[in-house]
């Protein structure tokens, strides 16, 4: 957002007035939010909020710095979204922005889940929380699916005390530690419901959207430029046809069931190779071809391989 | 001690400065940290300076980045023992080191009365030395 306004000559700036978008400039906020829309796609809600997000910071920022405000803001968040729609990959990239504008001392991202934080017998679940914290402590604690942490049906569960130890740090030690917690939307409006200290403890709670299928084809394409590989023309439409698929299925997981699709095509790209018999060229290492997507067992057995899609 | 004299208990580094401040300690802290030392928080009220082994206050931290972790550990030994000395190692477990290359005291009681110096007459005019906190004229948990 800096590089539109940045352009036009900036008009004579009266004596103590703060430049907000050299403040932008200085910190390499502006380069992480551009990797941001660089090396993510999709997700436009979410990278509004983290624009959002960071004006807020920096303005808080200046604020501080003159002596306006010295209280620091709410830095916990809560992502909800589908699985496989970028909640961790973006929670790293908040980390960095964090650090960047000097709200984290240390650029780090522990993620932790249930089995991390919940002990199994008494006098067993705060140690282990404190230890989690500890590990986290000047950066980011990231909590995956953070609404295992409390199990109704169980009254004898430990989770409430790691809840408890978890809200205690996060409104005492605000300056040492961000919390941000994860999960799919409705388990985790269950889980504010039922924790209401958390929900007043969190600042910002941001919404991830599922990707379109033309996004998903993007991403896998992404992906596999990233391990030097591409797609034929003929397994890119097959790869469309493949997401309109799998999004039918059971256990359709975005962002991850196109990596494991890509994973398993490329078994069968090297399965295709050996037995081909013919000599290979190195432009035939890197191509994925129709036949390989459409090896899927998602294009020849119906609803069937529910039990299996993880892997399919 | 004569050459001590503000009376105070000078053992561990910094030990002849005045006492190190909650953000001097941190400090102090992240320099090991950077270096992956294990930091570790012991605490004891027997000062002698032959007592080596301390009791430790918890477990050694491994994998942290940050001194925020540690230092709450430290408020919390000082308020379970706030008479105590407290003091805190750094552990370098890279081989050929094995031992401890940082250890500084963060607490000590208020009064410390210091050391008694004893002299045993030995034959041909030979003395031994022995020194012994007055401290530990008490039993444990009563001193300071």
């Amino acid at each position: 957002m800096a590089e539109a306004t940045t352009e036009t000559p900036a008009p004579v700036r009266p004596k103590g007035a703060i430049d907000l978008n050299q403040m932008l400039k200085d910190s390499g906020v502006a380069e992480v939010l551009a990797e941001l829309d660089r090396e993510l796609i999709g997700l436009a809600p979410v990278k509004k909020r983290i624009r959002e997000t960071a004006a807020l910071l920096m303005v808080d920022k200046a604020r501080r710095d003159l002596g306006l405000d010295n209280s620091p803001p709410t830095l916990h968040m809560s992502f909800t979204g589908n699985p496989g729609t970028g909640k961790t990959t973006v929670a790293l990239r908040m980390a960095d922005l964090l650090h960047r504008l000097g709200y984290i001392r240390q650029n780090h991202l522990v993620t932790v889940t249930r089995d991390d934080l919940v002990g199994q017998y008494i006098g067993h679940t705060a140690p282990k929380t404190k230890e989690a914290l500890k590990k986290a402590m000047g950066g980011v604690l990231f909590i995956d699916e953070a609404y295992y942490l409390y199990r109704p049906e169980n009254e004898r569960d430990y989770g409430q005390e790691a809840i408890e130890i978890l809200l205690q740090v996060m409104e005492n030690q605000r300056d040492d530690l961000v919390v941000i917690v994860a999960g799919y939307a409705d388990r985790m409006a269950r889980f504010f419901d039922s924790n209401p200290g958390f929900r007043s403890r969190i600042g910002s709670h941001i919404d991830f959207p599922d990707y379109s299928d033309t996004e998903l084809l993007q991403i896998s394409e992404l992906m596999l430029k990233e391990q030097n590989y591409h797609l034929s023309p003929e397994a890119k439409t097959a790869m469309a046809e493949y997401v309109a698929l799998r999004r039918q299925q059971p256990h359709f997981a975005n962002a991850r069931s196109v990596r494991n699709a890509l994973d398993r095509a490329r078994l069968r790209q090297a399965n295709r190779l050996f037995e081909s018999n013919k000599p290979i060229m190195p432009e035939d290492l890197s191509t994925l071809e129709a036949d390989d997507i459409l090896g899927s067992r998602v294009f020849h057995s119906g609803g069937e391989v529910a039990g299996q899609t993880a892997r399919s | 001690m004569m050459s001590n004299t503000g009376n105070r208990v000078t053992q561990g580094q910094f030990s002849f400065l005045p006492d190190l401040t909650d953000d001097q300690i941190k400090a102090q802290i992240l320099y090991a940290l950077k270096h992956n030392w294990a930091v570790s928080v012991e605490y004891t009220d027997d000062i002698h300076p032959r007592n080596t082994y301390w009791e430790m206050y918890g477990n050694p931290m491994f994998d942290l980045k940050d001194p925020a972790g540690i230092m709450q550990e430290i408020n919390e030994c000082r308020k379970t023992f706030p008479r105590h000395y407290i003091r805190v190692t750094a552990f370098d477990s890279t081989k050929g080191w094995e031992s401890p290359r940082m250890s500084y005291l963060v607490n000590r009681p208020a009064n410390e009365p210091g050391f008694l110096l004893e002299r045993q007459e030995r034959n041909g005019r030979a003395v031994g030395y022995t020194i012994r906190p007055y401290a530990t004229l008490k039993p444990e948990g009563e001193r300071y």
